[in-house]
């Protein structure tokens, strides 16, 4: 699925919609229930993957083609991207601590949890295996950072919701989320066969 | 926790504290590999390896990690043990490796590992912190077999491979594919919670009458 090969749109629907971190490929499941309560909370956690998620992309492919390669180095690339993140996701903490302090305060213990988050690792290892050149890196991690924000914000839509709905006590919070999650995928089922 | 009571400590992992359905940490695995028992055993045994390395690497290391810096050490140990297994399992059952794909990497980040270092092994002596990743390890893996079981026998008809259900059964082909992941997970969590609430309801109506 290069980009050269499918165009700029069809590679957003890729990895997006088609192969969406979510629901396809099941990464980042942790933040998509944890913080999915309410819309705003949401929203938040959704730009700061699709931020981290990007620049990860970036670092995480210069280190791996100009440090990792060249040194031989390749079986160490989960080591040195897993640090990579970690360090990015300090400084947007940082960052966001000094200038935006609400959605700082809003997002809580979920921000160094980007560090964990599969979704960001998952997307540089794939990136690796797919063997990305720069602009598809980038793209990719973008696009997937977009499909996942997607993803959370409509579960915060539908979960605002089902607080007041009836559920039996023994569903309430994840199993009900789950279930709801399972809808979804089966509606991006249908994107699946949209880019080939 | 008291140190003596190590028995505490492993039944622990597996029920009480059980990381799939008690804690819901580390969901991205139990969704995306579950689709075969076999897979859902060999995912849940790279975890436990990594899960009894980093604990016992990180108790025996707890007096000399200052604390600021501490989840990078930790995730530089846990990360130590995730690319070994990587290697051996390329090495030696290249099958399963192709299985579990990028999710064997990814254990790297999976919550329940970093969430044990922080809250158990961190604070506890090394004994104490192998037997937590031993009970730790058995109940993710025990609740991976469960959640691949259900999935495969739903979806193809089999467990472990062996047909359970005759040629007569139709498979529910959406178990096995993405959504079941959630569906299955979702409904056993439900069906988990619902008995556990029967049993407390109970206990504590023992004691109203006992009182």
């Amino acid at each position: 699925m290069r980009l050269s090969e499918i165009g700029i749109f069809l590679f957003f629907v890729n990895a997006a919609f088609s192969n969406n971190f979510i629901f396809s490929r099941f990464l980042g499941n942790c933040p998509y229930l944890g913080v999915s309560n309410k819309l705003e909370t949401a929203t938040g956690m959704g730009v700061a993957v699709v931020f981290v998620m990007g620049i990860a992309s970036l670092f995480c492919y210069l280190t791996y083609e100009y440090i990792l390669v060249p040194l031989g180095l390749q079986y160490l690339n989960t080591i040195a991207f897993i640090l990579i993140i970690a360090a990015l996701v300090q400084f947007v903490e940082m960052f966001m601590k000094k200038s935006l302090q609400s959605l700082y305060s809003a997002l809580g213990i979920y921000l160094p949890l980007i560090t964990t988050n599969c979704a960001v690792l998952g997307v540089t290892i794939l990136n690796m295996n797919s063997g990305f050149n720069l602009l598809e890196s980038v793209l990719s991690g973008v696009f997937g950072a977009i499909g996942f924000l997607l993803a959370i914000v409509l579960m915060a839509g539908v979960r605002e919701r089902l607080e007041s709905s009836e559920i039996p006590k023994a569903f309430k919070g994840f199993p009900i989320s789950l279930i709801i999650a399972g809808f979804m995928s089966v509606a991006f089922m249908g994107f699946s066969g949209l880019v080939k | 926790m008291p140190k003596n009571n190590l028995r505490g400590v492993f039944v622990n992992g597996i029920f009480n504290e059980n990381p799939v359905f008690r804690l819901v940490l580390g969901t991205c695995p139990v969704i995306a590999v579950t689709t075969s028992a076999i897979n859902g055993a060999g995912m849940g045994l790279a975890a436990t390896f990594v899960l009894i390395g980093s604990n016992a690497v990180i108790s025996m290391l707890r007096n000399f990690i200052p604390g600021k810096v501490r989840i990078p050490a930790f995730i530089v140990v846990i990360c130590t043990f995730v690319t070994m297994i990587q290697l051996l399992m390329q090495a030696y059952l290249p099958s399963l490796y192709e299985a579990l794909g990028i999710f064997l990497p990814l254990i790297v980040v999976n919550c329940i590992i970093l969430a044990r270092a922080e809250a158990f092994a961190s604070k506890n002596g090394l004994m104490a912190s192998i037997v937590d990743g031993v009970g730790m390890g058995l109940g993710f893996t025990l609740a991976m077999v469960l959640m691949g079981t259900v999935r495969e026998l739903l979806g193809n008809g089999t467990v472990f491979g062996f047909s359970l259900l005759g040629a007569s059964f139709e498979p529910v082909l959406l178990f096995i594919l993405a959504p079941g992941g959630f569906l299955a997970y979702g409904l056993l969590l439900g069906i988990i919670n619902a008995i556990s609430n029967k049993r407390a309801a109970s206990k504590k109506h023992e004691e109203v009458k006992a009182a």
